[in-house]
């Protein structure tokens, strides 16, 4: 079996202006300049969006699904001055929703098992009964949230903050709560560390429920996780130990889930549902949520730009996503597994070699060729985040690319090339969280294309920055692709046959006995 | 320009001095400006190593045609032709032309 069925997907974000402001890492870093920064750090809380501005932002509403990807592509942009109107700005979308940051402050205290998240006491009892509201937050949650080890007066906050190196939780600029260091010494266990790791283990809880409801899943069902944000949870002995996984399917109530932890940069995801897949089709795992929380250090990652332009600063939801992979039964639409796009060690660093490793080979392999896929989705990062740091458009960039090398390999003319990049481009759409954008977001609008049979293919495709890490200099990537299901019937055929030979069988062998 | 690249630079310009060519590989001309600033006149955001420092490197675009000359016309087609496809590879080359013409002591006689 080379296919998997894609039963579900789910996508959300948790607006955090304040905690992104505070904690995002170029605000942090500019905070501890030595006072270099201080006019960027003035002006950055005149640049920030409300959630309500957010809510109406069409770029958040496409990656949570209140609006379909056909309604963003006909918004052309910039969209920060079209807000949607309010029957298409709701909270939660046909993927997800987008919580607000005091809610998701109380989901990230629901998420700490170590007595490291302090929440003022009316505060923690005010977001409880908000976040009981939300139709995916489960009652154990909701009463996580208000545990007596995770509630504490507000002098109690500042005096762990003033003396104990715990680091403030705002709303509404008042302190609410902080997160407290995990380790007196240990460099991994810090508050700031934690907090990060905390918030992407909520981020990732809130889009497993969210799957769990879109695909009717009994959580109780569900076998195995595998995690793949680009967060490192560990201590000074082993510092990106792990399991994101786990601790995330534990909150959701999978008891019976197992997990593990799938890094590799921005294709991080991409291999994870390589991975995900490959054990559903061996039927090692009867099915599998591929999960990423988000990331609080990419938050206001651009912000210097966008301040220094007299521009929103939009960097301000943490992103996450799950997808529920299960063995292919010819009614879902399908991951392949037989064509898989793989940047070889000895490849190059070429963006030619990139694109030619990641599209054109497993293409060629297949049988295919470029315009045999309806949409491709490479890096999604919304561009007008992007473009005024000076980064561009980069799904444009890369669908180009992409266009470019099927002229070089002759699949396409030249003169065609512009009409290739409208037809089968995506707009990106994604908050720059590093591995969000990385083509995944597109699989719940392929999904939903196919069904409505608008389309019949979409290669995904994540690559990897691995020079960050000082290991290696390689490039890195992978793609695959999804496709309209096709009706499982041979199988069917053969199985009753069987049966019937078995009862045949069955049946002479009786009367050879009462013969005998 | 980053600032370990910033000290690459510096390094090897103390080192071989004005006899090093920088080829820039930037995709857009806006920052192929920037960087060819950096390398001859100094930082101008004054935040790295070359802040101050005017090198005065002679630099170009790798899509100068002065450099395309100088390449393996195998390996341009199977590492370059494509981005030069997808880029404004004039544009790019002409930024970077402005800042060598102002700035940098030395140029590739052609």
């Amino acid at each position: 079996m080379s296919k998997v069925g894609i039963k579900s997907y789910s996508y959300c974000l948790n607006h955090a202006p304040e905690t992104g402001s505070h904690y995002g890492g170029t605000p942090w870093e500019a905070s501890h300049s030595g006072g270099k920064e201080q006019e960027y750090l003035n002006a950055l809380p005149q640049h920030l969006q409300s959630y309500d501005h957010a809510l109406h932002y069409a770029p958040n509403q496409t990656y949570i699904g209140g609006i379909s990807y056909e309604e963003f592509e006909a918004i052309p942009a910039p969209w920060v001055d079209k807000p949607l109107p309010d029957e298409k700005s709701k909270r939660y979308g046909k993927f997800g929703e987008l919580m607000p940051e005091d809610e998701f402050l109380g989901l990230i205290s629901a998420c700490d098992e170590f007595e490291l998240v302090w929440l003022e006491k009316s505060f923690a009892e005010s977001v409880s009964k908000k976040l009981a509201e939300d139709p995916v937050i489960t009652e154990a949650i909701v009463k996580r949230v208000v545990r007596p080890k995770n509630m504490q007066e507000l002098a109690d906050i500042e005096k762990e903050v003033a003396e104990r190196d715990a680091l403030p939780l705002y709303h509404d600029n008042k302190v609410v709560g902080c997160v407290r260091m995990g380790h007196p010494t240990d460099h991994c266990l810090t508050a700031h560390v934690l907090m990060e790791n905390l918030a992407g283990k909520a981020s990732g809880v809130l889009a497993l429920l969210h799957l769990l409801k879109n695909s009717g899943l009994n959580p109780l069902d569900l076998d195995f996780v595998i995690e793949c944000s680009e967060e490192g949870a560990g201590d000074v002995g082993q510092r990106a130990g792990g399991n994101f996984a786990k601790a995330i399917a534990e909150v959701a109530g999978c008891t019976n889930a197992s997990g593990c932890d799938v890094r590799g940069f921005c294709a991080g995801p991409v291999n994870a549902m390589i991975n995900a897949a490959a054990q559903v089709a061996s039927g090692a795992r009867k099915n599998i949520a591929v999960v990423a929380g988000g990331s609080i250090p990419k938050l206001y990652m651009n912000s210097r730009d966008h301040v220094k332009k007299n521009l929103l600063a939009l960097e301000d939801c943490v992103g996450s996503f799950a997808v529920l992979l299960v063995p292919d039964d010819g009614t879902m639409p399908v991951m392949r597994l037989d064509v898989l796009g793989k940047h070889t060690v000895g490849a190059g660093g070429a963006p030619q070699a990139v694109t030619s490793a990641l599209t054109f080979e497993p293409l060629q392999t297949a049988g295919l060729t470029f315009s045999d896929v309806d949409r491709f989705a490479p890096e999604l990062q919304n561009h007008e985040i992007t473009e005024p740091a000076g980064a561009g458009n980069v799904p444009l960039a890369n669908i180009k690319m992409i266009a470019a090398l099927a002229v070089m390999k002759k699949a396409i003319e030249k003169p065609a090339m512009m009409d290739f990049i409208k037809k089968h481009g995506t707009i990106g759409y994604a908050h720059t969280q590093g591995h969000i954008p990385a083509g995944v977001p597109f699989i719940g609008p392929a999904c939903e294309l196919i069904k409505e049979g608008k389309i019949k293919r979409a290669m995904i495709i994540g690559k990897g920055s691995l020079f960050l890490a000082r290991l290696t200099n390689l490039a890195d990537g992978a793609s695959f692709l999804i496709e309209a299901p096709e009706p499982v019937q041979a199988q069917a055929a053969s199985v009753s046959k069987d049966d019937i030979k078995a009862m045949i069988l069955e049946a002479l062998s009786e009367i050879a006995g009462k013969l005998g | 320009m980053d600032l370990q690249n910033q000290q690459r630079v510096k390094d090897a310009g103390e080192k071989f001095g004005t006899d090093c060519v920088v080829i820039l590989g930037s995709s857009d001309a806006e920052g192929a400006e920037i960087y060819a600033e950096t390398v001859t006149a100094g930082d101008p955001t004054f935040a790295g190593p070359l802040a101050g420092v005017s090198l005065e490197l002679p630099v170009y675009h790798v899509f100068d045609p002065i450099i395309r000359a100088e390449c393996d016309p195998a390996a341009w087609e199977e590492q370059i032709s494509m981005m030069e496809m997808v880029l404004d590879p004039d544009a790019l080359a002409e930024a970077v032309k402005g800042m060598r013409e102002q700035y940098s002591k030395n140029v590739i006689e052609g």
